[in-house]
């Protein structure tokens, strides 16, 4: 197996647009005031996933994650999506 | 007429979307499975509510890529008639066959309860039926029902009378406290640009008979039918 098709993780991480209601990140930040942690601003939720994969020389790993992202993990009319690949 | 409704695993109100059809519209119905790549010459579609692939992901995000999806697709774009109730209303979105997305409730609590609804624009196959202000009383069942959609997607909506419904008192009046979910500007159902594919988070099928405390549902299964079988009756 040559060094290109060696296994690798991806770790995509989504959340919700800056300015999408994010109703559970609300929550999460009234409990934490409730519990006393002052200065508390803002929360935001989100959600990862990691992808172990073996490239197929088609595309680029980056690109095929890319694809992933914008077709099936991610929702582009509420969420944004970045992500990390290691060797 | 005849009417399909698509089975996806989870999906819970296929059989109540059957019967409303069946027993109560008297027209034609059958189910299609959701490996199918047939509507089996049904004029209009039913995708009903539920669990589609229990919500995994999000809601919608996996059944749009099942097979009879592609070809409620083609349908939808060759002008076939598309009404997606609650789960089916979330898989529209995610197939991109109508515009916006849900996002949870804000009291983040499954509501299940019934409420009212009126039509905003009473000039598509699905709202015909009903009256300037009338409030339908209608039953929602679900978690992500607070519809989204950003500031230019939501004029474009607004200058195409895409809006159908919206969360409205018993009387028929747009309020804050009426809005169940947090739902943009009190939307409750929205439908395409031409105007035959509606997304709509009540379940007029649940409330098709006044045993089941509302016959209301029936103004939108009855539009459909007046639509088509008017327009069925120019062409012919």
């Amino acid at each position: 197996m040559n060094n290109e098709n060696r296994r690798r993780t991806a770790t995509v991480y989504v959340k919700l647009k800056d300015g999408v209601l994010d109703p559970q990140g609300v929550t999460i930040k009234s409990a934490l005031e409730n519990m006393g942690y002052d200065g508390i601003k803002d929360v935001r939720s989100g959600k990862t996933f990691q992808i172990s994969f073996s490239p197929n020389g088609k595309k680029k790993p980056e690109e095929l994650i890319d694809e992933i992202c914008r077709k099936l993990l991610t929702n582009p009319v509420i969420e944004n999506y970045r992500f990390e690949i290691s060797q | 007429m005849k009417f399909g409704v698509i089975v996806f695993p989870g999906s819970n109100c296929d059989y109540d979307a059957y019967m409303a059809v069946k027993t109560v519209m008297q027209r034609e119905v059958e189910f299609l499975w959701h490996q199918d790549t047939s509507l089996h010459d049904c004029d209009c579609v039913i995708l009903p509510g539920g669990f589609s692939y229990g919500d995994y992901l999000r809601t919608g995000a996996i059944a749009r890529f099942s097979p009879i999806m592609q070809r409620v697709v083609r349908f939808a774009k060759e002008g076939g008639l598309v009404i997606g109730i609650c789960n089916g209303f979330q898989i529209l979105l995610e197939a991109g066959l109508l515009p916006g997305a849900m996002l949870k409730n804000t009291s983040l609590r499954f509501i299940c309860r019934f409420v009212h609804i009126r039509a905003e624009n009473l000039d598509t196959p699905f709202s015909n039926r009903c009256k300037k202000g009338q409030a339908l009383k209608i039953p929602i069942a679900h978690s992500d029902g607070n519809y989204f959609i950003p500031e230019d997607g939501l004029k474009k909506l607004k200058d195409n009378g895409q809006i159908v419904f919206r969360y409205c008192d018993a009387e028929g009046e747009l309020t804050s406290q009426a809005n169940p979910n947090g739902s943009l500007e009190n939307i409750a159902g929205v439908c395409n640009e031409s105007k035959n594919v509606l997304g709509m988070m009540p379940h007029p099928e649940r409330a098709s008979e006044s045993i089941l405390g509302s016959h209301d549902g029936t103004y939108v299964f009855g539009s459909i039918i007046d639509f088509f079988e008017k327009s069925k009756k120019m062409v012919g």
